[in-house]
């Protein structure tokens, strides 16, 4: 395993449209919107080599999908908000580091697989955060999928993954996680003025979240991931994934400077844009009982050991 | 003008496997076949089909999955190239078809006034789920009928799966309201799976037979539960256990495709006829089709 961090900072930042498509309806969408801007300058001046992307909008099920493209094209619509507007979009995608990402996942007894077909639908997270933080295809990406099934030893896995690939590589990278915080949303349609988080308890779990990413906290966050599911989670997947992916992206660890750039509803949505940059202080080292893991070895075949 | 009815229901399922394993011009993979106890019993499903008299094709997907309110497809046509997200390997599919935006709107405006949420979508750059691909495609290759797409509100997701049932099952009675109100003859589709748990991982030749079957035996168990429910006539009775069905099996029903399609049809309580169950990449697909002319009805398997 890799123990250098090739991570030169961490974002993490909502799927939804609005910031990209509307960012004057409502000024919490602007708020975000001039977070992204201010990423987007911060990226170009980091010395990336890459930006690597986990987008929660990307579901799998055949394994952990990687986009390998090198320029994929098209002109997207979301499902929910195609009243906003269209997503034209023409990513440059770092086709080497794609395939070098795939053969690390596998050398960790991961499925994976790149795709590289024109017109595959690129999700809308990816493309709002590619659109809105590397709008000129300054620096390459790299898009990775979320598995629907899997759970924590495999996203954990899957991070461990892209680190040993960047480390080959000898890549920096800026990681960009792709996911809301609450993510219920109104399920009627709204005035974008009337926007808000949609209820006190998921304002006040975001509000704690954010705690965390402001102290740097990432491993302390993902430990408390199960927790985060349960309560301010919908239930559409196994897991709350993207801080267990983060955290062992960038490194298990509580050493992080913390920046909320901006907080803010979307469709009553948890919407935050945060900035995590390694550092060498650490604040609330805690020690957790759930046991790390390097290799994924798959199902435990649990139920066909069972007597049914 | 006379009163507009349904004519057929179909349980449509649509794995992108059986498009791809039937090899049309319009889908760019070559297969080597694969999953006939499905693919022919669509093929029949689909003779019978050209022997009915009907105007339009109403299908509820899945794969149009939205969390705010019930959309409907409300341009006259759309074409484009689909390619599955999960399984880009074998369905990259260029489709053309024409929408009955009339009876859209229509069924639109019913929802609306029974309380639903709902939204027509009008983007000319939309891009239409391989779910409605897949299903119409496999029920009419020649895709010579204007089709209604409805979109899947999550209510399982956000609420439960009693919930879904029941606004599930007052969109279908909003649907029937416009349909009959339209004068226009419809075959309902409800497209998705049984039981619904996925392998993990492909086989280098997707269509290699050998390495194909269901998840576990419990969700054959309970897919065969299901499927005898249905020929039995029972479908009042299937709608009552769908959430407990949806939560052991992790099955597509929890879209409330099949919900909507009952409730639109008036719980049948006559045999539903079943044209195959197989399972693909480990999920349990039947086709069933809802015949309301006695005249016509078959026992098919």
């Amino acid at each position: 395993m890799s123990t250098e961090s090739n991570i030169l900072f961490g974002i993490y930042c909502p799927p939804h449209p609005h910031p990209l498509l509307a960012p004057d309806l409502n000024q919490g969408y602007r708020n975000l919107r001039s977070a992204y801007d201010t990423l987007k300058t911060r990226i170009e001046e980091s010395g990336a080599d890459i930006i690597l992307l986990y987008s929660t909008t990307w579901p799998s099920i055949v394994g952990h999908q990687i986009q390998a493209h090198p320029e994929p094209e098209w002109t997207h619509v979301d499902d929910d908000f195609h009243f906003l507007g269209s997503m034209p979009y023409k990513f440059k995608i770092d086709s080497e580091f794609s395939n070098a990402y795939k053969e690390a996942a596998e050398n960790r007894g991961l499925h994976s697989r790149t795709v590289a077909y024109e017109g595959f639908p690129i999700d809308t997270g990816s493309i709002v955060a590619l659109s809105l933080l590397n709008p000129d295809n300054k620096i390459p990406a790299c898009i990775v999928s979320s598995n629907m099934y899997s759970n924590r030893s495999e996203t954990i896995v899957l991070g461990k993954a892209a680190r040993d690939a960047l480390a080959k590589q000898g890549k920096k990278a800026v990681i960009v996680v792709v996911a809301s915080l609450s993510n219920r949303m109104f399920t009627e349609h709204i005035e974008p003025s009337e926007d808000r988080i949609h209820s006190p308890k998921d304002d006040e779990w975001n509000r704690k979240i954010l705690e965390f990413f402001d102290n740097g906290r990432l491993e302390d966050l993902s430990q408390l991931s199960r927790d985060i599911h349960g309560q301010i989670r919908i239930q559409k997947v196994a897991a709350y994934k993207p801080v267990w992916w983060m955290a062992a992206t960038m490194g298990q660890h509580n050493n992080y400077n913390g920046e909320i750039l901006a907080y803010e509803a979307l469709h009553g949505s948890g919407g935050a844009v945060i900035q995590l940059t390694p550092s060498d202080e650490s604040i609330g080292d805690k020690e957790f009982d759930e046991d790390d893991v390097e290799y994924y070895r798959g199902d435990r075949n649990v139920l066909g050991q069972g007597a049914l | 003008m006379e009163k507009g009815r349904i004519v057929l229901g179909c349980l449509a399922p649509h794995p992108p496997h059986l498009v791809y394993a039937e090899n049309p011009e319009q889908n760019e993979p070559f297969s080597e076949g694969g999953w006939e106890t499905l693919r022919w019993g669509y093929n029949r499903l689909a003779r019978k089909l050209k022997n009915i008299d009907y105007d339009v094709m109403v299908i509820f997907t899945p794969h149009w999955a939205t969390y705010i309110g019930t959309h409907f497809l409300g341009l006259p046509s759309f074409n484009s190239l689909s390619v599955d997200p999960i399984f880009p390997n074998i369905f990259r599919y260029k489709y053309d078809l024409r929408v009955d935006v009339e009876l859209a709107e229509a069924m639109e405006k019913s929802a609306a006034d029974a309380g639903i949420i709902t939204k027509m979508m009008r983007n000319p750059d939309f891009r239409i789920d391989y779910g409605t691909i897949t299903s119409c495609h496999m029920l009419n290759p020649e895709w010579n009928k204007p089709i209604i797409t409805i979109s899947s509100n999550r209510n399982s997701h956000y609420y439960s799966g009693e919930v879904m049932n029941e606004q599930s099952s007052a969109l279908g009675e909003a649907c029937l309201k416009a349909i009959e109100e339209s004068g226009k003859k419809v075959v309902l589709v409800s497209s998705n799976s049984l039981s619904h748990r996925h392998f993990v991982t492909e086989s280098p030749l997707p269509e290699d037979m050998s390495r194909e079957h269901i998840y576990n035996h419990s969700q054959y168990v309970w897919d065969m539960k299901i499927v005898g429910m249905m020929r039995d006539g029972k479908m009042r009775e299937v709608i009552d256990i769908m959430p407990e069905y949806a939560e052991q099996t992790i099955a597509e029903t929890e879209a409330g495709g099949l919900t909507w399609m009952m409730a639109a049809m008036g719980f049948p309580k006559y045999p539903a006829e079943i044209y195959g169950y197989q399972s693909v990449i480990g999920t349990g697909n039947a086709i069933v089709a809802w015949d309301p002319n006695s005249a016509t009805r078959e026992i098919v398997l």
